[in-house]
């Protein structure tokens, strides 16, 4: 069996992919720019290698990787959907990738306008009054709200302590509630997978600073009791947050602000298109209600001649007619450092910009009715889906799904097939496995969201697929078992990986050169 | 979306519903929206096409003038194979290698980006990345307060002013790791931080401290005296850097650190408006058990081939929930991708060739101000490719009087640091010409001669 070879096993000594450009000034010796006792004696062990070995061992490597343009990735509460190109084309015009952070006002109107238009869409998808564009993914986004709930009580001179979280949220929520400085309280479900209302309403006190919620929740379901809810926790004194994890669900459809949520964090590489990139970058824009507008991070964009000149419309939406910004029709546009209640900075200058250029392309592309018709398909893939699968598995909360539904491969078990099994089987006919073993409430959960990418054809086989790994299950479980089998690697060892851990590539490997 | 008006209905009817509006039947009326949503109507490529350029044709791009910005983001040569690779859809469309047998690609590139950060500074262990500079501070923080169960931070105002309201904001709610309105702030000036005040500012309750070299003046910091600080107070030394400056300056390991971190915007990443970028963390190798981010590690599959997997991942968020070392999941895998391929381009000798070359021209440059009357050193002693000077004007409006001719004058320091209004702070990279330093120089005299504002 051939060994993997990094970039460093590749590299042979003395070998290069670039020159350095000439030096055109007085090339003094290093000695007398960097004193000794600060110098690098010996240079770091990159690898010395031509730009072909770049190029094809990258290429390669590419190779051993499934993306959403390698076919179908529905994995729940991901929201793997199409990235369009047109997007990846705008956010490398230099007027953009070029724009140095600390550039003067005059020399940045456009990305100012770009981003002053993006907040004030997602405040009005999200039914809220003001944004920030500065969180840089969305647990980022999950801390800055959370830090605005904490800086809002502080203003009230209350202090309350504990946050309360649905037992089928993300992960992230729990952790960015500790790192905000908070309690967390667990609330369970109750039988259709919504939030306990009896639970909640023993639960609120005045140590409730808030609530934290998906919704549709990670089961795919819509909590139909969401203004009691919102009630319940209003009255206590604190804010509810939404996890923007599932709003493809409801755009155009329902907007948080008027379910009753405060505070809003939106994944733009979730339901804004922009790429996963294998892991990030992504962008996790926060939008609040107007009590919690005097805490955005600083510096906040506003129009020195005024909202409804910067093209932003009376409603802070842009009207419909407006084209791109002139800035000098459209009104200058500023940074506002002077937010004294500010709870300060999440990050450094103002955010993934890059991301949110491709944001604010595939929102300008869809309008409102594209937005609309993306959580319509969204919801009706799900469904449709959820129709096909359910044959095969048991559907724990069997409701009307939004964008992602969530199914148990309990009934397999009995074959001495597990969930990771089937999901290792389904690599090897080349679909993505759902999210698996989530939410923690569900028994060997499969967590499917198909985006509104995927065709009905391609449902179809999904579905044709997940019957024939069933059918495996009960008369081949080895198939499974052993899956994958087609993949670049067998199934690894990720216990090794831990017992004996190895973090980093050999250099240098003997016999180079 | 492909579907068809057929489609729709062919597929309303499988799932036993009458309309699309029959879908949403949970959603409550009342949080209904009855009308469309208050934004423009959507427009064809072809049409949004020519929206974002003319967008885009409102800025002036920085990298198309004579720059002399830095201040945390580089107008360094993006390599073209770069974008080559980088956007190649198998990594650019994949998430979070959750499924490490169809995710190898992604997996071996972090890995290998794990060993370049480890490389270059002399650490045991880098994590998948952080979001930026910034947050990579914060997150060392808490990483040091986790450590030594202390709530102090002691922070030079030598480190990146942005950084360090990252650091006071992030740790305002952070009561469990107890930093939350901890941190104290030590001089550094003429950009250089006095060691002096760092022994003062230390005490035994410290967790760690924390210094930038170059400083965020381009001084090169005795490191290896704040880490003897450190130390002795029993914190952990934390080293802000600028990973290209590793080609010539010392890795951080070699003066003691037991921490990394710092923006990777340097290595490939265009500037653009200051984001996506990355944050690197490296790590001692006792502390890996406290690292926030990814991790990917090298095993075994059924078969003995060696593959990648994530690892470590009992202390990560999606495991570990309220317990986790932080709370990231979304990270800037594709900016360390494009660090990676920089790195790999640049090469061993290309590293060290290329931070020579900016430091020869830093220092050409500042030679050549200096020389200028009325204006005065601010930086104290070598510098790398950054420099502050301080002027017989404004800095901020030298910089404005510049810009008409097609110069970035540099950074004004007035913009972060109180009675620093006169002070400029000027970075070189390999893209600036003796030419348009020369040029540069000459359109500064100028206007110091005109004694300002006649620009």
């Amino acid at each position: 069996m051939s060994e993997r070879q990094t970039i460093f096993d590749l590299s042979r000594p003395g070998r290069r992919a670039s020159a350095a450009p000439a030096c055109d000034v007085p090339a003094r010796d290093i000695d007398d720019l960097i004193p000794s006792d600060r110098q690098r004696r010996e240079p770091a062990r990159l690898p010395e290698v031509a730009e072909i070995d770049l190029v094809r061992h990258y290429t390669h490597l590419s190779t051993l990787n499934y993306g959403v343009d390698t076919g179908p990735y529905p994995l729940g509460s991901c929201t793997m959907k199409y990235n369009p190109r047109i997007n990846e084309r705008a956010c490398s015009l230099e007027g953009f990738r070029g724009l140095h952070p600390y550039q003067s006002e005059e020399h940045v109107q456009g990305a100012l306008l770009l981003m002053k238009r993006l907040e004030n869409w997602l405040a009005e998808i999200a039914g809220l009054r003001a944004a920030t564009l500065q969180p840089a993914a969305g647990a980022h986004g999950e801390l800055t709200g959370l830090l605005l709930m904490r800086a809002y009580h502080d203003a009230q001179g209350r202090s309350p302590g504990t946050v309360i979280i649905p037992d089928s949220a993300h992960g992230t929520n729990p952790a960015s509630v500790v790192l905000a400085g908070y309690k967390v309280l667990a609330i369970q479900s109750d039988e259709r997978g919504g939030v306990d209302i009896g639970a909640l309403r023993a639960m609120v006190d005045d140590d409730i600073a808030g609530l934290m919620l998906t919704n549709p929740n990670t089961l795919g379901l819509f909590d139909p009791n969401i203004v009691e809810i919102a009630r319940l926790v209003h009255e206590a004194g604190g804010l509810l947050y939404y996890d923007g994890a599932n709003a493809n669900a409801v755009l155009g459809r329902s907007r948080p602000g008027d379910m009753g949520f405060d505070i809003v964090h939106f994944n733009a590489h979730k339901t804004f298109s922009t790429p996963h990139g294998g892991g990030g970058p992504g962008a996790g824009p926060v939008a609040v209600r107007d009590i919690l507008e005097p805490f955005l991070p600083i510096p906040v964009i506003v129009g020195e001649a005024g909202d409804a000149e910067a093209g932003l419309g009376d409603s802070g939406a842009v009207p419909a007619d407006s084209g791109a910004g002139d800035p000098a029709e459209a009104g200058r546009l500023r940074f506002d450092w002077d937010r004294p209640q500010s709870i300060g900075r999440m990050r450094t200058f103002y955010g993934n910009f890059g991301v949110l250029v491709r944001a604010y392309a595939y929102i300008r592309g869809l309008g409102a009715e594209g937005l609309k018709r993306v959580s319509d398909m969204a919801v009706l893939n799900a469904n449709y889906l959820l129709e096909g699968m359910r044959e095969f598995f048991d559907v724990p909360y069997d409701r009307r799904c939004m964008h992602e539904f969530v199914v148990s491969g309990e009934p397999l078990r009995e074959h001495g097939v597990k969930t990771l099994d089937v999901a290792k089987r389904l690599l090897d006919y080349g679909v993505h496995p759902p999210t698996i073993y989530f939410p923690l409430i569900v028994p060997e959960a499969l967590m499917v969201e198909p985006t509104e990418t995927e065709s009905r054809e391609s449902l179809d086989r999904i579905i044709e697929i997940m019957r024939t790994v069933v059918e495996e299950a009960r008369t081949q479980p080895e198939l499974l078992l052993e899956a994958p089998h087609s993949t670049p690697v067998r199934r690894l060892d990720e216990v090794r990986a831990v017992r004996k851990p190895v973090l980093r590539a050999r250099v240098e490997p003997e016999g180079s050169g | 979306m492909p579907h068809s008006q057929e489609d729709v209905r062919a597929m309303l009817s499988s799932v036993g519903a009458a309309s699309l509006d029959e879908l949403f039947a949970d959603v409550p009326e009342q949080v209904r929206l009855d009308r469309p949503l208050d934004l423009p109507a959507g427009l064809s490529e072809a049409e949004l096409a020519a929206e974002m350029t003319s967008l885009a044709a409102c800025n002036v791009p920085g990298s198309e003038l004579v720059s002399f910005l830095g201040a945390g983001v580089y107008d360094h040569y993006v390599p073209a194979v770069i974008d080559a690779l980088v956007s190649r859809s198998e990594f650019m469309t994949a998430y979070t290698p959750y499924q490490p047998e169809r995710s190898q690609g992604v997996l071996q590139s972090i890995f290998e980006y794990q060993t370049a950060i480890c490389e270059l500074t002399g650490l045991d262990v880098s994590n998948a990345s952080l979001y930026d500079g910034g947050t990579a501070v914060a997150e060392s923080a808490f990483l040091a307060s986790a450590k030594t169960r202390r709530t102090g931070i002691v922070v030079s105002t030598g480190v990146h002013p942005e950084y360090r309201q990252v650091l006071h904001t992030e740790s305002y709610g952070c009561a469990p790791q107890g930093c939350g309105g901890n941190v104290i702030e030590v001089p550094c000036d003429g950009g250089l931080t006095s060691v002096d005040a760092l022994r003062d500012a230390v005490d035994d309750q410290t967790a760690a401290v924390i210094v930038q070299t170059p400083s965020f003046f381009g001084g090169l910091e005795h490191m290896d005296q704040a880490a003897a600080v450190a130390h002795d107070a029993g914190a952990l030394f934390v080293a802000v850097c600028d990973p290209l400056s590793l080609g010539v300056l010392q890795p951080p390991a070699a003066y003691g650190a037991d921490v990394a971190v710092g923006d990777g915007q340097p290595l490939g990443q265009p500037m653009s408006f200051g984001g996506p970028h990355l944050g690197f963390m490296a790590v001692r190798g006792d502390l890996v058990r406290m690292m926030p981010g990814r991790l990917v590690g090298e095993t075994v599959d059924a078969e003995g081939q060696c593959g990648y997997v994530l690892t470590f991942q009992t202390r990560e968020q999606h495991i570990r929930r309220e317990k986790a070392t932080s709370n990231i999941c979304s990270n800037q895998a594709l900016n360390a991708l494009a660090a990676l391929v920089y790195l790999g381009w640049l090469g061993k000798q290309g590293l060290p060739d290329l931070a020579l070359l900016c430091a020869r021209k830093a220092d050409y440059l500042r030679e050549r101000l200096l020389a200028l009357p009325g204006v005065e050193p601010y930086t104290v002693g070598a510098v790398f490719r950054e420099f502050a000077i301080r002027l017989p004007l404004p800095a901020a409006e030298v910089v404005r009087a510049l810009e008409p001719q097609g110069f970035l004058a540099g950074l004004d320091a007035g913009r972060f640091y109180e009675g620093l209004d006169d002070v400029l702070l000027i970075a070189v990279t390999e893209r600036r010409t003796k030419a348009q330093m020369d040029a540069f120089v000459a359109a500064l005299a100028r206007h110091l001669d005109a004694g300002g504002g006649a620009a």
